[in-house]
């Protein structure tokens, strides 16, 4: 009887004092809580429109020429896919050639069920899985959302090349360092739009701040069915696809 | 001091001087050598902002050009390439917003330029206009017949095929071709003028395709069109629910 009772009484202190220390400890915010409730401020996002997409490649030449991307056909900072989905059920994607005649392989071929285009970008994930694997914290996510490389302390190991699930990054042969989307920070801290959106003949992508209440942006979110990629990741990528097909990795 | 010292064995007594000195070297490393900037990750990345902001500008943006060519931007705003941004086709022109005289964006005037976008192809979406570069006047700039800045067909075109080429391409080889596009779309005039607004028509009922496809079929086109039951057949649904008459499936 003796026992139970003084088990009974250590157990109550244990569990009072517990809640003590935690509201003790809700005073003082953490660094991690802070970061949640920051997001006040711009919060960049970007929407990308499947069905408007015509492959004219004019994004990824544009992209190159703005943020100085090696003209070679292996690195991008945006491209474009075409998938192909035939009646066997099969998928094939391939990212297509700026400035290439256009494709005539898929017009007469009869076994094909449906195919379209899919531009793709650096997700700028809310928790970027590339951040986490930096061993040297060279890339970083910026107060707006947006998650840069710094150049002067990128070691090159490629370690984030590896971990992005979106194959968004590639090494800058020139400089030796992880490069990636920026969504054109140099453009958006000046108001502008990143150069992929500025020509995109179909408005096929849009750009915006996600806390603004009425812009191209939040209109996009609010009118279309919105899918992310790779959702299963909880990566919380801030690029939002329309009308996306169910094949699109 | 020095008793203590004594009273441990000689190893030891060395192994605490070694490691006292590697503290110590350690203390002056860290916080002496090592510049403070390189152990500040926050203003490390306050700096690679500041680096990423100030990297060159290279598409001035719409607003930019419309100061000046402020007659073509009014005219373009009113034509199908009203979304288009001046730089789509005139290429990065921020130095030539700071030097006008001397820097001069592109003017793309080659035929194998407009077909990038507009050349047919399978994956874009339904509706864009496409033509096919081959067949298309060939050996004509694409200028020559339309403004680039209000880009419209030179005449209003008498075929349905000038627009819908896809669906067109896609009868000529379908159980259809027979088939007017007028059998079954009934294409008011003011449709040709302005497309979106006014619609042209679509069969709305299970009778009309009926008049081929029923059991009893009389109509001479119909020969050996496949025979349904209609009040068999999918009764819930109109034919194109199902089917897509300008491509209708084949059962071998």
């Amino acid at each position: 009887m003796n026992g139970r009772r003084s088990f009974l009484r250590g157990f109550f202190v244990v569990l009072l004092s517990g809640g003590a220390i935690e509201g003790v400890l809700k005073l003082f915010p953490s660094k991690a809580l802070a970061k949640e409730v920051a997001r006040t401020g711009k919060w960049y996002g970007f929407g990308v429109s499947v069905d408007k997409c015509i492959g004219c490649a004019r994004c990824m030449a544009a992209c190159k020429n703005e943020n100085n991307v090696p003209r070679e056909p292996f690195f991008f900072r945006t491209w474009v896919e075409r998938y192909i989905t035939r009646k066997n059920g099969t998928t094939t994607v391939r990212t297509i050639e700026p400035n290439a005649e256009p494709s005539t392989e898929t017009a007469s071929d009869k076994s094909i069920l449906r195919s379209f285009f899919v531009p793709k970008l650096c997700n700028q994930c809310a928790s970027p899985p590339c951040v986490q694997v930096c061993p040297v914290g060279a890339t970083f996510q910026t107060k707006d959302g947006v998650v840069l490389v710094n150049e002067k302390t990128c070691i090159g190991c490629r370690y984030c090349i590896q971990a992005c699930p979106y194959g968004a990054r590639y090494l800058h042969p020139v400089t030796r360092t992880a490069d990636k989307c920026t969504f054109c920070y140099h453009r958006i801290s000046h108001g502008l739009l990143p150069a992929c959106v500025e020509v995109c003949p179909t408005q096929a992508r849009i750009f915006g701040d996600l806390n603004a209440a009425a812009s191209p942006m939040s209109r996009f979110l609010r009118m279309n069915k919105i899918h992310v990629l790779k959702p299963g990741l909880n990566t919380e990528p801030k690029v939002y696809y329309a009308n996306l097909d169910g094949e699109v990795r | 001091m020095g008793k203590l010292f004594e009273r441990f064995p000689d190893p030891l007594a060395r192994l605490i001087v070694v490691v006292f000195a590697l503290a110590v070297v350690g203390v002056i490393v860290v916080f002496g050598l090592i510049p403070k900037s390189m152990m500040d990750v926050d203003a490390q990345w306050a700096s690679a902002v500041k680096r990423e902001e100030a990297r060159p500008i290279k598409f001035a943006g719409f607003h930019a050009c419309a100061e000046c060519h402020d007659k073509l931007y009014e005219t373009k705003k009113k034509g199908y390439h009203r979304d288009l941004s001046c730089e789509t086709c005139h290429g990065p022109a921020k130095a030539h917003t700071e030097d006008p005289d001397k820097v001069k964006p592109d003017i793309p005037a080659q035929r194998a330029f407009c077909p990038q976008c507009h050349a047919y192809d399978p994956s874009r979406p339904r509706g864009f206009p496409q033509i096919n570069p081959v067949a298309h006047n060939p050996l004509k700039a694409c200028a020559s017949c339309h403004n680039p800045h209000d880009p419209k067909p030179p005449t209003t075109p008498k075929e349905c095929s000038a627009c819908h080429g896809e669906i067109a391409r896609m009868k000529a080889v379908s159980h259809h071709v027979q088939l007017e596009c007028t059998t079954c779309h009934d294409a008011p005039q003011q449709h040709k003028v302005s497309p979106r607004a006014v619609k042209p028509t679509k069969p709305q009922t299970r009778e009309f395709c009926g008049k081929c496809h029923r059991k009893d079929a009389k109509d001479k086109m119909a020969k050996n069109a496949p025979k349904i039951d209609l009040a068999e057949h999918g009764e819930k649904y109109v034919c194109w629910q199902c089917h897509y008459p300008h491509s209708p499936e084949v059962e071998q």
